[in-house]
């Protein structure tokens, strides 16, 4: 049913900390490794070793140049669903394909009942949904749907793949709709963000803002190369002898 | 927005047929007596053809088209959905008018009743259409309030154009309804050239800033996440028709507006006969080929915010 529900009983989604993710693309392997094998395998590729590679992936790391007051950094940006309290994705699917859990907030496409209309792409602002051309269907980020309570996991596994794999801890994962879940605590002290609020789809993750400068760093990185001066002495004398 | 051909030619086809159903059915309703058996079943057919036509297209584009059946089911949340149950829901009134009016030849309460229906859900079906993109907030261009207004006035006049076709081609020029084709490509026309001046003024609905989540100063785009263009920057991304924009809308405004309406004034002045019979339906098939270019254009110049994301805006 692709009417939203009024509430969710959680609202399970990822925080994503820019300052620390270094963009290894560890998260994006990972998540296609495990999920071309569960809830929305596979996740085919268009001439995979060919000059036009193409394929699904639900998670894709941008990385963007942050300039404020002519000083800038190198930000990465790991984009995916935000699952998204009011996901037009999911009003908008004219099968019922497309549904948001109300036990904990995930959006997810049945494969089954999916027409391949691509309308739910169209609607989503931060192209989290990919079109598989191969089944013909449309696919996206299950929050790991298949870990996250799979209990043939170690209990610390049964966390999204791509929180798993990171290797800087820039990304965690929790119920953010519990103000006291170390994920909503973790937003509050670092004033994490929704992406596009502007639009009105109140997603459920949140980014992480890179930390201020601290102005400790070297201002440069090695002095620049002077001339050689004049020496004196011995090697001076061979200096003043070669450069006639 | 990557313009799929199945796509423009389901929603201009549609337009033009339930334009013409529209009409036909206002033409019932008003006791306007039953067109003999050959111009009615050609005029029924025409429209019929628009909409089955488009409606099959509009399969065209779908990864599962043999699961098809499965939009009519979501009619409480979702525009397309709305879309296909108005679509088939106007068959039902429209075929017992096509039946007892235009083969039948019967005139009377219930045809009028079956005229008036089929006009009701033709603009039902056209505005659930137009809604399917205006409520789409990613897409400024789209997301407008001239997207409903147009579907509904382009969907009259392409309607118009064909039925003075019809009707000079079997004989029965109408002056009223020809100048309704007339004023109706004007207005047309007009709208077509406001909300092109409004588009173009448009921006995005959010920024990169917003995007990122990145405040203040300014982000701009190092590094894509892929070499190849993948499905987001070849469905949402597409840039062809854009460096060619200013020629298709010219060549839209001539074929769309400008031709069939001086075909028009032509066939006004001939005041029927064969040669008005003529450009009339010169005036409809150029209109609906100058359609096509305008909804290539309403497509492909859409700007979707994920191209944010790859430093495109």
């Amino acid at each position: 049913m692709t009417c939203l529900p009024a509430k969710t009983e959680k609202s399970l989604g990822l925080v994503i900390d820019l300052d620390t993710c270094v963009g290894c693309q560890a998260c994006v392997t990972s998540c296609k490794e495990w999920n071309t094998g569960g809830h929305m395998a596979p996740l085919t590729d268009q001439n995979p070793y060919g000059g036009t590679a193409d394929g699904v992936w639900f998670n894709r790391v941008h990385t963007y140049e942050h300039e404020v007051d002519g000083a800038s950094r190198t930000v990465h940006f790991p984009r995916s669903c935000l699952h998204c309290e009011t996901p037009a994705c999911v009003t908008v699917c004219p099968t019922g394909a497309s549904y948001k859990r109300t036990s904990d907030g995930i959006v997810l496409v049945d494969e089954d009942k999916c027409i391949g209309c691509k309308l739910c792409s169209w609607a989503c602002p931060y192209g989290a949904r990919e079109f598989d051309v191969d089944v013909g269907v449309m696919k996206k980020c299950t929050l790991c749907v298949d870990r996250i309570y799979n209990e043939n996991l170690k209990e610390e596994d049964r966390v999204p793949a791509c929180v798993a794999a990171c290797p800087s801890g820039a990304r965690h994962f929790g119920d953010l709709g519990d103000a006291t879940s170390p994920v909503s605590q973790l937003v509050a002290a670092r004033g994490g963000t929704a992406l596009m609020p502007e639009l009105g789809y109140a997603p459920t993750n949140r980014y992480l803002p890179p930390r201020a400068n601290t102005g400790r760093g070297p201002k440069v990185a090695a002095p620049a190369l002077e001339s050689v001066g004049d020496a004196g002495g011995f090697f001076g004398w061979v200096d003043r002898v070669l450069s006639r | 927005m990557h313009p799929a051909y199945s796509v423009i030619v389901f929603t201009t086809a549609t337009g033009a047929g339930y334009g013409l159903l529209a009409l036909l059915g206002l033409l019932a309703a008003t006791g306007a007596t039953p067109p003999s058996l050959v111009p009615g079943l050609v005029s029924f057919g025409l429209a019929f053809a628009l909409i089955g036509g488009g409606l099959l297209s509009s399969t065209g584009h779908l990864g599962r088209p043999e699961r098809a059946w499965r939009a009519f089911s979501q009619w409480r949340s979702s525009w397309l959905s709305r879309e296909g149950v108005a679509a088939v829901v106007t068959f039902v009134p429209a075929g017992l008018l096509a039946l007892g009016w235009a083969v039948m030849g019967r005139s009377g309460a219930w045809i009028a009743i079956c005229g008036l229906l089929a006009a009701a859900c033709a603009v039902v079906t056209v505005c659930s259409t137009a809604m399917i993109y205006a409520s789409l907030k990613p897409i400024a261009q789209w997301h407008s309030r001239f997207t409903l207004p147009s579907y509904l006035l382009f969907a009259a006049t392409s309607g118009l154009v064909l039925l003075n076709a019809l009707m000079q081609v079997f004989g029965r020029p109408s002056v009223p309804w020809l100048a309704a084709a007339l004023v109706f490509t004007a207005l047309a026309w007009v709208l077509k050239v406001a909300v092109w001046r409004h588009n173009d003024a448009l921006g995005m609905p959010a920024t990169l800033n917003s995007a990122t989540g990145l405040k203040g100063g300014t982000v701009r785009s190092v590094e894509w996440p892929h070499t190849e263009d993948n499905y987001l920057l070849k469905e949402m991304g597409y840039r062809v028709a854009r460096k060619h924009a200013a020629r298709l809308r010219l060549i839209a405004v001539i074929l769309a507006f400008a031709l069939p309406g001086a075909l028009l004034v032509i066939a006004l002045l001939l005041r029927g006969g064969p040669a008005a019979a003529f450009v009339s339906v010169l005036a409809a098939a150029s209109q609906l080929a100058g359609l096509m270019v305008e909804r290539w254009l309403f497509f492909a110049e859409a700007k979707h915010t994920v191209t944010l994301y790859y430093g495109r805006d």
